[in-house]
C-alpha cells in the first residue's frame, strides 16, 4: 500500500499495522465494549458493499442522524470508501430545517440511529427526490414498518458480504484509487445569518490541520477520546474521524447522553473538546453545589478557589509565585482541585479545548485555576474545523493562540481574520457565488471575524466583524465580549447586549431556569414556570445586581444601563440560537426590536409578543408585558480607572 | 395487529393462552367478580376497563394467584391454575405489575430489577454465598439479560439509582422492568399509566407496543385512559358491577350501548360516539 492519503486509506492502513488494538470503545449493555482497528475496518467494508449493491458509487451522497454511535462513523467512513461524501446533520434538528439540507445536499442513502431518526426521515420521504435507502441502527419498534425503503443495518450488512462475494476486492480498489483533494465530507454551517450552506471539504482538507494539530499538540497513540459532540459539528469530524484515523488514539462512546458524566469519570479521557456552553454549564453546577453545601464546605471551597485564582493571576503574569501561596495551593489540590477535576472525569486530562465559539473570560480562568490545561483554539468550518491552538505555556482568556504549522493569517484593513492553509475549503455546494466571496482570488478565507495579531503572534479574535460598533460617543462596543462578562453569572444563561449606534448599552437577559429556580427555592420564593420565575422583581433585582457586578470589570462606556429579562429561553427552534448555541444577533434584534426601542426611548415596560416553535414545528404566540431594569452608575465615568485594556484596538485603531 | 400469532413456542389448537371461565369472587356479601369469563389470544394485548370498582383488579389478582377465586376456573397454555399459589404462577411465565408500586425503596434500580430474575435463578444460598463456579456464571447470565431490560427501558443513567429517589413515572418502569426480568409469557399490567401526564403515558404505551413487538408477550392491561386504550388493545373486555358486560374489539366495544350505559349513566351517546 502507498502512503495512505484518504481517510478509508488510513483505516485500512491502522487495520493492517495494528488489527487488534482498541480503535473504538462502546458502553453498550452497561459495559465497554471494544472494537479493534480490522473490526472497524470489516463493520465499514461490509457496509460499503452493501450500499454498492444498493447501487451507491462515487459522488453519491449519504447522511447520518443520531447520537455520536460507532456505526454512524462505519457509515460515513463506508461512503468514502466508494468515493461517495457522508454528510452528518444535527439529529435535533426541526423537520423544515432537516428537509432543507436533505435535499439540497441531494442525498440518495440516510443512516439512521433509531425509530425517532427514522419517523422524521420517512414523513419528508415526499420532499425528498434523491433519497433511495434509509438504513436504521437500532430495530426497536420498527419490525412492522413495512416501507420499501427500510433497510436494517446488519441486513445491509448481510447483502454486502453476498455482493463482496461475487466482487473480491471492490471496496479496496475503490479506497485505493481515491486521491487526497477527493471530496469526502459535506459540513453544513449552522448559519448565524441564513440557510445553512454546505460546505464541501476533502481528505487533505481534514488530514493535513489534523495532522499539524497533533505534532504541536503531542497527541499520540495512548490518548483517551470520548466522542460526543454532534454528529455534525466539524469539530467533531475533525477529532473523531480525521485525527482519530490519523494519530490512532481510542476513541469511546458513551451509553446515552445522561450518562455522559459518569462515563468520562470510568473512561478518564486523555485530551477533550467541548464548546464554551459545556464549560458554562459545568461551572454553573460546581457554583449551585457550593452554594447548597454546608458553611464549612462552602467556607473550604471559596477559600481555595480564591487562592489558586490568586496563583493563577500571578502565573499568568509571569510573576513567582510566593511560597505561602504554594503551600496553600498544595493544600488546595488535595480538597479542592484533585476531587472537583475527578468529578468532571477530568483527572487524567493533559490538554482539553474550547472552541466554536468565545468562552468567558472568568470561566476560563476558574478551570485553569483547578489546574486543567483548558486552552482556547480557533477555527472555521470552512477551515475543516482548527487553525490556531495556544501553546501550553503561552494560555491567556484574551487570545486563541499561535497559527498551526503551515497555516497563516493576515487582518485586512477592515479588521477581518483572513487565514490562508490546507484546510481552507473546496467551496459551498451548489452555491458558487458565495464560495466566490469567501475566499480570495489567492485563497484566503474571510472568517468574517474581527481580531488582531498581538506581540507574541498570538491571534486574538474580538468579535464577529459586523457585529462591532460605535456607541454614539464614537466609544468601541464589542458585544460579545459584554455578554461572555454577563454570562459568567451562573444566574445568567444568554444574553444579548445593544448599543450600535445607541446612546448607552443594554442588554436583553435569559436566565438560567436551573440556578434562578434554584435561587428562588432557597429564598422561599414561589414560582410555577420559567415565564411566571422571569418576570417577578425579585429576580429582576437579582438580574440587575449581577449587571452592576458585570459592569464594574467593563471600560465606563460599555456598561450597562438597562436590561430586560425575557420571559423565555432563547433557542434554537425559534432561530434565535443556531444549533451550536450562537446567538442570531441581527435575528434577536430584529425579532425583539420593540424591546430595543423601548430601551432607548426611555419606556419603564413593553408589550411582547414572542413567537415559540414546539419540537413538532407548530407555532404559538407568547404575550406578555415586561418590565425593564435600570442599573444606574454609581462611579462617574471620570473616576475609574480602566483595569484591563478593553479588546477595542480594531475599532480604536 | 398483525402479530404475535407466530412467536409463541407451545401453541395451543385454538391460540389461546389464557382462559378464565365463570370466574367468581366474593368479600363478604360483596361479589366483586360474578361468573366473568374471558379469552386470551397468544401475542394479543386486551385490555380491561370499566368504573371504579367493577372487579378489574380482583379479575387480575384471581389470574396471578393472590385471590382464590369462589367459582370458576382458570386455564393457562391449556393447565388449570385455579388453585396455584402467586410463586408457582409467577414461575410458569405470568407476571405483573400493581396499581401501586411495590418496589423496593432502599434498593438500586439494578437490584430491584435483578429480583424479577429470582424465580429463575437455581443456585442455593451456600453456593450463591461463595460466589464460584455455576453460581458466577448464573448470575452474570442473568445480569446479562437485566442490562438488556436497562437498555429497552432506557434507564441506563439510573442503574445505581435508588428506587425511592426516582419520580413517580420512572419508578413505574422499574416496576415494569422488574416484571419483565421474569421473561413472562403473560404479563398483567395495573393501570401502568396511573397518575402520569400525557407524554409519561404517551412513554409507556410506546414501552408497551415494544415488549409485544420485540418479545412476542402477550399483554392484559387494566388502564383508564380510553385514548390510550383503544389505541393499542387488540381487544377490549368490559366490567361493570362484577360482570363482564362486552367485550370485542375497541371499535365494537365503543359502539356498544351497554358500555355506553356503564360509562355515562344514560342518554351520552352522541357524546361516546364522538
Amino acid at each position: 500500500m502507498t502512503t495512505a492519503v484518504t481517510l478509508p486509506q488510513l483505516l485500512r492502513r491502522n487495520a493492517e499495522t495494528m488489527p487488534d488494538r482498541p480503535a473504538l470503545r462502546e458502553k453498550d449493555l452497561g459495559i465497554w465494549q471494544p472494537y479493534s482497528w480490522s473490526r472497524y475496518w470489516e463493520e465499514v467494508r461490509d457496509l460499503a458493499l452493501g450500499l454498492a449493491a444498493a447501487g451507491f458509487g462515487a459522488g453519491d451522497k449519504l447522511s447520518v442522524i443520531g447520537e455520536n454511535r460507532p456505526r454512524l462513523y462505519f457509515a460515513q467512513l463506508a461512503a468514502m470508501s466508494l468515493g461517495g461524501i457522508a454528510v452528518p446533520v444535527y439529529q435535533d434538528a426541526i423537520a423544515t430545517e432537516l428537509a432543507y439540507v436533505l435535499d439540497h445536499a441531494e442525498i440518495s442513502v440516510v443512516v439512521a440511529e433509531n425509530q425517532e431518526q427514522v419517523d422524521k426521515i420517512l414523513a419528508l420521504k415526499e420532499r425528498l427526490p434523491h433519497l433511495r435507502l434509509v438504513v436504521y441502527d437500532d430495530p426497536r419498534g420498527l419490525l412492522t414498518y413495512a416501507d420499501p425503503i427500510l433497510k436494517s443495518f446488519e441486513g445491509v450488512q448481510g447483502a454486502g458480504r453476498e455482493f463482496g462475494a461475487a466482487h473480491p476486492g471492490y471496496v479496496e480498489t475503490a479506497v485505493e484509487a481515491a486521491g487526497a483533494d477527493d471530496l469526502c465530507l459535506f459540513s453544513y454551517t449552522s448559519g448565524t445569518t441564513s440557510r445553512p450552506k454546505g460546505v464541501m471539504l476533502a481528505h487533505a482538507n481534514l488530514l493535513i490541520p489534523a495532522e499539524a494539530f497533533a505534532a504541536s499538540e503531542g497527541i499520540k497513540g495512548s490518548d483517551e477520546h470520548v466522542a460526543y459532540l454532534p454528529m455534525a459539528w466539524v469539530g467533531n469530524s475533525l477529532f473523531s474521524l480525521a485525527l482519530h484515523l490519523r494519530i490512532g488514539f481510542t476513541c469511546n462512546f458513551p451509553e446515552k447522553p445522561e450518562t455522559l458524566r459518569r462515563d468520562l469519570r470510568e473512561i478518564g479521557p486523555t485530551m477533550a473538546l467541548a464548546p464554551p456552553r459545556l464549560w458554562e454549564n459545568a461551572l454553573t453546577e460546581i457554583m449551585v453545589r457550593a452554594a447548597d453545601a454546608t458553611r464549612l464546605k462552602r467556607g473550604v471551597f471559596d477559600f481555595f478557589r480564591v487562592v489558586a485564582e490568586r496563583a493563577q493571576a500571578r502565573l499568568a503574569e509571569g510573576r513567582p509565585v510566593p511560597f505561602g501561596t504554594r503551600l496553600l495551593r498544595a493544600l488546595g489540590e488535595v480538597f479542592l482541585y484533585g476531587p472537583v477535576r475527578d468529578q468532571l472525569g477530568l483527572r487524567r486530562a493533559r490538554i482539553v479545548y474550547t472552541g466554536g465559539a468565545p468562552l468567558g473570560a472568568d470561566t476560563f480562568r476558574f478551570f485553569r485555576a483547578i489546574g486543567i490545561n483548558l486552552k482556547q483554539v480557533y477555527g472555521a468550518t470552512e477551515l475543516s474545523g482548527l487553525c490556531s491552538v495556544q501553546p501550553d505555556r503561552e494560555v491567556d482568556p484574551d487570545t486563541v493562540g499561535l497559527m498551526l504549522q503551515g497555516m497563516e493569517v493576515r487582518i485586512e484593513d477592515t479588521g477581518e481574520v483572513l487565514v490562508r492553509s490546507a484546510g481552507v475549503f473546496k467551496g459551498y455546494y451548489k452555491q458558487p457565488d458565495a464560495s466566490a466571496e469567501a475566499v480570495t482570488e489567492d485563497g484566503w478565507l474571510r472568517t468574517g471575524d474581527a481580531g488582531f495579531v498581538d506581540r507574541r503572534g498570538h491571534l486574538v479574535i474580538v468579535d464577529r466583524a459586523r457585529d462591532v460598533g460605535k456607541l454614539s460617543d464614537g466609544s468601541a462596543l464589542a458585544p460579545q465580549f459584554v455578554e461572555n462578562k454577563l454570562k459568567f453569572s451562573p444566574y445568567i444563561g444568554e444574553a444579548v447586549v445593544f448599543g450600535d449606534a445607541r446612546p448607552f448599552v443594554a442588554a436583553i437577559i435569559a436566565i438560567d431556569a436551573a440556578t434562578v429556580g434554584n435561587w428562588a427555592e432557597r429564598h422561599n420564593l414561589p414560582y410555577t414556570s420559567f415565564q411566571d420565575l422571569s418576570a417577578r422583581p425579585e429576580v429582576r433585582e437579582l438580574v440587575g445586581d449581577e449587571i452592576r457586578k458585570c459592569n464594574n470589570g467593563l471600560p465606563p462606556a460599555t456598561r450597562i444601563r438597562r436590561f430586560l429579562v425575557l420571559n423565555k429561553e432563547f433557542d434554537a427552534d425559534d432561530d434565535e440560537i443556531t444549533r451550536t448555541r450562537k446567538i442570531r444577533r441581527r435575528f434577536v434584534a430584529e425579532k425583539y426590536a420593540v424591546i430595543v426601542d423601548a430601551f432607548y426611548d426611555g419606556a419603564p415596560d413593553v408589550e411582547v409578543s414572542a413567537e415559540i416553535t414546539y419540537e413538532d414545528g407548530r407555532k404559538a404566540a407568547l404575550r406578555s408585558r415586561l418590565s425593564i431594569g435600570d442599573v444606574d452608575d454609581p462611579t462617574p465615568p471620570t473616576a475609574v480607572r480602566a483595569r484591563r485594556a478593553a479588546p477595542a484596538p480594531v475599532a480604536a485603531e | 395487529m398483525a402479530l404475535g400469532a407466530t412467536k409463541g413456542s407451545a401453541e395451543t389448537p385454538d391460540g389461546v393462552l389464557l382462559a378464565a371461565a365463570a370466574v367468581s369472587k366474593r368479600f363478604g356479601g360483596v361479589r366483586a367478580v360474578e361468573e366473568v369469563s374471558i379469552t386470551v389470544r397468544r401475542g394479543g394485548i386486551t385490555s380491561i376497563i370499566g368504573p371504579n370498582g367493577a372487579g378489574k383488579t380482583s379479575l387480575l389478582n384471581m389470574i396471578s394467584g393472590f385471590y382464590r377465586p369462589d367459582g370458576g376456573t382458570i386455564t393457562f397454555e391449556g393447565a388449570d391454575i385455579t388453585d396455584k399459589r402467586p410463586a408457582q404462577i409467577a414461575a410458569l411465565g405470568i407476571a405483573r405489575t400493581f396499581q401501586n408500586i411495590a418496589l423496593f425503596g432502599g434498593m438500586t434500580v439494578l437490584d430491584n430489577i435483578m429480583l424479577g430474575r429470582h424465580v429463575r435463578m437455581k443456585s442455593g444460598v451456600l453456593s450463591s454465598f461463595i460466589y464460584w463456579g455455576l453460581a458466577q456464571k448464573e448470575e452474570v447470565a442473568h445480569r446479562a439479560r437485566v442490562e438488556e431490560l436497562i437498555d429497552f427501558l432506557e434507564l441506563q443513567d439510573l442503574r445505581k439509582e435508588l428506587t425511592s429517589a426516582l419520580p413517580y413515572g420512572l419508578r413505574k418502569r422499574v416496576e415494569l422492568g422488574r416484571a419483565l426480568a421474569l421473561e413472562p409469557k403473560l404479563l398483567l399490567l395495573d393501570e401502568p399509566m396511573g397518575g402520569m401526564n400525557q407524554e409519561e403515558k404517551e412513554d409507556i404505551a410506546r414501552y408497551v407496543l415494544d415488549v409485544n413487538e420485540q418479545w412476542g408477550t402477550t399483554i392484559i392491561l387494566i388502564e383508564h385512559d380510553m385514548a390510550v386504550v383503544m389505541d393499542i388493545s387488540e381487544r377490549v373486555a368490559v366490567l361493570d358491577r362484577g360482570r363482564k358486560i362486552a367485550e370485542g374489539t375497541p371499535a365494537e366495544v365503543q359502539c356498544d350501548p351497554h358500555v355506553i350505559h356503564a360509562y355515562l349513566g344514560g342518554h351520552h351517546e352522541e357524546e361516546w360516539a364522538a
